[in-house]
Formats: C-alpha cells, structure tokens, sequence
C-alpha cells in the first residue's frame, strides 16, 4: 500500500511597515528557529523562521520593513519577488500575513492595500492592540473583516498575546480563497492597464501580473519598468509614456493617482468601522519630543547618550574582552603544559586558539552597540537621532542614520559596519559602511601609544595644559575621520550617485522598550557575527599563523623552550643565570625563524616598496603580520626584534608607564640599518602611525563587510582604497617629517 | 482662502491643507505614499536644531521630511483650527 503523502510544506510571507513589531511577531511565532542570510545580488538580509502549524511544515519569510509596495531599487524589488513567487530561493507564498500598528491604523492599510492587489490569501494583524486601546482608538475587527474580506487577528507581539490566532487566521484565508481585490483605481486608469495587457498579447509575449502592469504605469522609471523594458517584444517605455500622457489629459496624474485612491479606499473601510478619541489629548510623546527635539535641550541629551554608548563600547566591554583574553591566555597555557613544543603545540596555542579568541573577543562590543541600538529603536528614540544629525551628515551627502554606525566606529568598525543596516538606503548605506573603517577604533591606540611613548618628545605648551604627546594623539585618532570626509563625498560622487534618497522619515510614538525584542536583537546580531564572519576571522588568523611559522627551521628553538621550561618546572637560584642565557637565545631564535618564514620573505619582498616611507624590512614584516588585526603589529615586533619568542613572553607583561612595553621601546629607539642609522626616529613614528589610522589590517572588518554587501569586491575596494590612502599619508608624514629635521 | 505656499514655509504650530505633491519621481511618490494627499490637514510641529529637517503631524502620526522635499508639496494655510477628517 502506497503511504500516504506527506503535506506539502507551506510558505507564509510577513509583511509591514516599520515600527509596527514586525519582528516581535515573527520571533514570538517562530521562536528561536530563524536562519538569516542574504538574497542573492542584494542587501537585503533573508530571515526565514520554520514553525509546524497544524501537521504542517511552515517556513516563515520575512520580509524588511517598508512603507509601500512600489519598488524603486533593486533592494526593493526583492519583497515584490517573493511575494509573486518570482525569487527562485523562495517558494511561492501561500498566504501573506501584513502586520499594521493598530494605533495608526490609517497610514498603515496603504501597504495592506497593495497587498491585496496581489490576490492572494491574506491575513490582517492589528498589532501593538493595546497601545491603541490605550490611545482610546476602538476597532470592530468582525466589521473591519467583512469590509476586507479577509481574517483580521489582534495581537500584542511584545506579550504574545493573541499570537495562536495568527496560524487559524492563515489557515482561514487560505480555505476562503479570499483577498478581493479592492479595484481602488478610477476607471480610465483600469483601461489602461487592460490596454496594456493587449498590446503585450499583440506583440506575442504573455504579460506579467496585474500588479506589475499597474506598477509599471505608475512609477515612472521604477524598477519594474526598467526589468521588463528589455524583454518585453515592444516599446515599453514610449508606451507607457503616452499612456501616462493620455491620463493626464483626462484628469488623473500619475503618481497621485495611486495615494489618492489607496487613501480614498482607506477612509471608506475604516469609517464607522474604527472611532478616534473627539479630541486628540497632548500625548505622551508630543511631551517627550518637546524636550528630546529641543534646539539645545535636545542636543544635550542627544550628546550625553551617545558618550553612554561610546563610552559603553570602548571602556565597559573591556573587563568582558580582558576576561576572554584570559581565558584565551589560559587556554594557551594549558596545551602548552601538555604538549611538547613543535609544529602542533604552535598551531593550536598561536594559530587555533588565537583564531577563535580573535572571533570571541568583538562579542562584547557587538552585544553592547546593539543593546543601545535595539533600545534606541523600540522606544522610539533612534529617529529622533537621525533627524537631530541629519543636517550635519546632509553636509556630506549622508542622512541622519549615518550618525550612530560610524560613531560606534570609533570604538570598533565591526559592529558600527553591522550597525549600517538602520540605513534603508543602499547608496547611503553603503558609503558609511565603507568609511566605516577609517574612523579611528580602540585596536589603533595601542599602536599609537607605542609609538608616541618611544619617539614623541616629551614637551608641554601652554603652562603644561597641553601636551605634544597628547596633540599628536589626537591628531592620530582624528586623521580617519578628516579623510573621510572627502572619501564619502568622493563615493557620493562616483559610484554612488544618484537622485537624492528621500529623507521621509516618521517618527514613531515613543513606547517602553520590550526586553525581549532587545535581547533578542543582541543574540540575533551576536549569532549572526559569529556564525557569518567568524570562521573566515578564525581561517585568517590560523592561514597567517602558518605564514609566519614556516618553513623556517625551528628544531632549535623548540629544544631552548623546552630547556626553558625544565628549569622553570623546578626554579632555584642556580639556574637563573642559564635561565636568562636561555631566554636571550630563544628570543634571538624566535627573531631569526620569523625572518626566514613566508612573513620573513615578504617583509624582504616589499622592502623596495616600504623603504620611501621609511621602514626597513622588520617593520615590512610587522605590517603584513597584521593584517588579522592591527595591534598584532607590536607582538611581531616584539619577535622580529628579538624580545621573547612566546606570545606570552616577557615583552608583552612588562608594559610601562607610556602604556608600551619598556623592552620592545627599547629595542626600537636601539634597532640600527646595516650603515649603522637607527631605523627609527620620529618621522618614522609618524609615518607608521599615520599608516595604522588609515590603512584596512583588520580581516575581521573586511570579512564583515563582505557579509554585509554579499561579496567580495567591496571588501576588496576598501583594503586597496585604505592601503594607498595610508601610504600615500605615510610618505607624506615621512616626508614632511625628514624635511623638519625631526 | 489664504494664499497658497510651500510646505516648507509654514510655522512652527501652524496648520494647513495640502494642495498638491510636484514631481513623479521617488521622492514625490514616497511623500504622497506616506499619507500627504490633496485636501488632507497637516501641521508643523517643529524643527531639527539646524533649522532642518522639520517635523510634521499628519494622519495622526508624526513625520519628518527635508526642507527640500517640503518644498515640493503646496498648501494652504487654515486659519481656523481644521478638523481632523477621519
């Protein structure tokens, strides 16, 4: 007997407009069982929750926030795909579930209005229900439901409430075969889309959807138009154009057309239907705005929360970075103490266990920006930042969005560059995202502070209220920003041009924030980092471990540790002088092995390029050495100069009062060329540190924006635009600091 | 009636009627999308520190657009307080 078939898996698609919890119901009804991805060839981030309803398979698409159905970009396309069935990852949705905010429930029915264009079974949720009531707004949802003509569920996505009502709602829709389109449109417009379609027929090609016909009238060069102007057997766009001219001419102006009928629609279906308070009482928010928009009280406290989460970033995560260093370090330790010192002992304490330290350790700064941003947005604020700094950022092309990603560069790119996503705009997104990097992070300052307290003299102006180490400090940490000025305007200006993004914003009602929508967005953020960028981090890390390992010869090395590690298993006085002797030798070694490694072999190789800027090839070695990230550089200087062999060697404990390590500033002020010069002096200080502000050795940046732009040529674009940007300012602080007899 | 102006002119808690959004392209969809229909009230609340962008309250809910796109929409000042058609 043949079994029966298993029901066929159906795909539900949730849709809505932003600020209505869109994302509360989704993980409220799919739980912690999402995946996140990318479609292909966009942005837009793919978020997929599988849930079983009633026997059945379901899997859950979400969709991004968006206010209308009329796509403009490719980005935007994406949602009018799937919901057609036209997005070859996607299968054909069963049913639409539209998410509104029950408390402004005008505006939101524009998108449902769309929706129900498309003909499909569809579900209505009156989300945030609560906040509405609260409001004094009542709604007969069974008379809403008859004027619709389909299932309509109330909810409260932050409580959960009413949430089991959203699987019968669909289930309803589905059996109903419902969602009748509305026909808002006026009648000479009908026509022409009807016209349309025949002169699609005449020329021997079947025509696409209603919905995209109609699309096609109304946005005028929309993306849909331009899909179709290729493929379609003939003239499209002259076609439309007359069309569009014809309604002119009998009243009807495209685009208003659309909003005036949409609206028009809206009115009749909520009239009698839903009732409004008589008069409109001075709400909560409008309280809150008075003071949070104010011209300087609104600026103050705009201030004072972004010191909080910089502050947060770049000095609250540091106990939880410090502890999964250590844990790091103790790890290390432990292999040490069981394995013999070779090959294997190496890759695991330098290359895996660093690798995996090197992904674990951005978590604390990620969960923290994403904490204050989940905050910032649920409670309504992250909108009244971006129309407080918008002018500013306007100055150079941005919007407002653009503020708090590349203020939290400041304290690390990587979570700033995750952050980009409250940009809807592509251009503008993208541009931040890729000036993100050139703000001045907290893995610069040790570099800084190296090199400041080894070769910046020590002067005070002003009767010791300023300092020259402390101005050159600030010069350093401001260079990244002040080039990314013209950086941003030059993108703006070349791949990134275009028509102006429309800045209409609204600014939601202020509500408390939900815990578990923040939490939830920190853990989201937090597995998404891990999980898309953390094994290429960790692959880096290990690939650039072996190229500094081999193929040198290391047998004599490794016998000296493990001398070294005899002795120290049993410490008495006699043996402190060989101890030391010892220590010298593997430190000698250690320098000699990397020299003769891969490293050692490009440092020599690009010695010809780096010598203009100053460096010999030691320093060579240093840079390429830290292209995992940019504080490595003072370890590898440490071994290429012969300080201590081990990671954990005493170069590194034994940091002084300049915030560097005493031995390796030594070794620097002492480190000689072959004619006998010292190497470095202050020009070269100044033309490694001016190198570190602008240049890209950071994988784990660029593996980040590799996942976020879906592909490896913009990541690729900003390691080859920041490395000449920081050469280019390295010969010129070379230069310039030759010139001054520094 | 009042003469017609830009949106953009209008007062820090004034109130108006829209006439007419300018344009066909995103920017004029996206404004008219967003509630701003001929006859609809409207009514500006208030400006960024730099002058722009400007808030307005519209179909009960609140917006913000750029001077330069305020620009695009025409209205009419009301004298009288409207009444919210809903």
């Amino acid at each position: 007997m043949e079994p029966t078939p298993a029901p066929r898996a159906l795909t539900v698609v949730l849709i809505g407009n932003p600020n209505t919890g869109k994302s509360t119901v989704f993980n409220g009804l799919s739980g912690l069982q999402s995946r996140v991805g990318n479609y292909p060839g966009v942005t837009v981030e793919k978020k997929i929750g599988r849930v079983r309803w009633d026997g059945r398979d379901v899997a859950l698409v979400d969709l991004p926030g968006t206010y209308s159905l009329s796509p403009r970009t490719l980005d935007e396309m994406v949602a009018v795909d799937v919901l057609l069935g036209h997005q070859a990852d996607v299968a054909a949705p069963d049913a639409v579930i539209v998410i509104v905010d029950a408390s402004n429930l005008e505006r939101n029915l524009y998108l449902f209005s769309q929706i129900l264009d498309l003909g499909m079974p569809v579900v209505l949720v009156l989300n945030m229900i609560d906040v509405a009531r609260h409001k004094g707004i009542t709604i007969d949802a069974r008379e809403l439901e008859r004027r619709i003509g389909a299932p309509v569920v109330a909810t409260e996505g932050h409580r959960r409430v009413g949430l089991d009502g959203l699987e019968r709602g669909v289930f309803r829709a589905m059996a109903e075969r419902g969602g009748v389109r509305p026909d808002v449109f006026p009648e000479a417009f009908r026509l022409e889309v009807v016209a349309l379609e025949d002169a699609w027929r005449a020329s021997g090609g079947s025509p696409p959807e209603r919905y995209l016909l109609e699309r096609m009238l109304l946005d005028v060069g929309g993306q849909i138009e331009r899909r179709f102007a290729s493929t379609a057997s003939f003239e499209l766009g002259a076609w439309l154009a007359s069309a569009r001219s014809r309604l002119r001419e009998s009243g009807i102006r495209i685009p208003a057309v659309e909003a005036k009928a949409r609206y028009a629609w809206i009115r009749r279906i909520l009239d009698g239907a839903v009732s409004h308070p008589e008069t409109a009482a001075r709400t909560l928010t409008d309280r809150i705005d008075h003071v949070v928009t104010h011209r300087f009280a609104g600026l103050l406290i705009f201030c004072l929360l972004m010191f909080v989460v910089f502050q947060s970033i770049y000095q609250w995560s540091e106990p939880l970075m410090g502890g999964i260093e250590g844990i790091q370090e103790w790890a290390g330790g432990a292999v040490a103490d069981r394995l013999e010192p070779g090959p294997l002992r190496s890759l695991l304490v330098d290359g895996v266990i660093a690798g995996v330290g090197g992904v674990l350790v951005f978590l604390p700064q990620i969960a923290l920006l994403f904490f204050f941003i989940a905050v910032f947005e649920d409670c309504g604020y992250m909108a009244r930042a971006a129309f407080l700094m918008d002018k500013l950022m306007s100055r150079i092309g941005l919007s407002g969005k653009s503020f708090v990603p590349l203020m939290s560069s400041f304290a690390c790119a990587i979570p700033g560059i995750m952050a980009t996503r409250v940009i809807e705009n592509r251009r503008d997104r993208m541009v931040t995202l890729l000036v993100a990097p050139l703000m001045s992070c907290s893995a610069r300052l040790p570099v800084h502070l190296l090199l400041i307290g080894a070769f910046v003299p020590k002067r005070t102006y002003a009767g010791g209220l300023l300092t020259l180490d402390g101005i050159v400090l600030f010069l350093m940490m401001a260079v990244g920003a002040i080039v990314a000025v013209p950086v941003a305007l030059l993108l703006k200006k070349t791949w990134f041009r275009g028509e102006t993004p429309a800045f209409v914003m609204e600014l939601p009602s202020y509500k408390w924030p939900s815990y578990r929508i923040v939490l939830g967005r920190v853990a989201d953020r937090s597995r998404a980092f891990v999980a898309r960028a953390g094994t290429l981090i960790f692959a880096t890390t290990v690939l650039v471990w072996a190229a500094g390992y081999f193929p040198a010869d290391r047998s004599r090395l490794d016998d000296v540790v493990r001398q070294i590690e005899r002795l120290d298993a049993a410490p008495s006085d006699a043996n402190r002088s060989a101890r030391a002797a010892l220590s010298r030798e593997r430190a000698d070694l250690a320098g000699r092995a990397i020299a003769t490694s891969f490293l050692g072999w490009a440092g020599r190789a690009i010695e010809p390029i780096v010598r203009p800027v100053g460096w010999d090839w030691r320093i060579g070695i240093g840079v390429v050495a830290s292209f995992p990230a940019r504080e490595v550089i003072i370890a590898t200087l440490g071994t290429v100069y012969s300080l201590g062999g081990e990671p954990e060697g005493e170069a590194e404990s034994d940091v002084n009062s300049e915030g560097g390590p005493s031995g390796l500033i030594d070794a620097l002020r002492t480190a000689r060329w072959p004619d006998g010069r010292p190497v470095f002096g202050l020009p070269v200080a100044l033309s490694l540190m001016v190198f570190f502000a602008l240049c890209a050795q950071c994988a784990s940046t660029l593996m980040v924006i590799g996942r976020e732009t879906n592909g490896w040529h913009w990541p690729a674009f900003t390691f080859a635009y920041m490395t000449a940007l920081a050469y280019a300012g390295a010969f010129l602080a070379f230069r310039f600091g030759t010139a001054m007899g520094w | 009636m009042a003469d017609r102006m830009t949106l953009d002119r209008l007062r820090t808690g004034t109130k108006a009627r829209i006439v007419d959004v300018q344009g066909d392209d995103a920017i004029a969809t996206r404004i008219l999308e967003m509630g701003m229909t001929e006859g609809e009230p409207i009514e500006m609340v208030g400006h960024a520190p730099l002058g722009d962008p400007i808030e307005y309250s519209v179909r009960g809910y609140r917006l913000s657009l750029r001077k330069a796109e305020a620009r695009r929409v025409i209205v009419e000042p009301s004298d009288a307080e409207p009444s919210r058609g809903r």
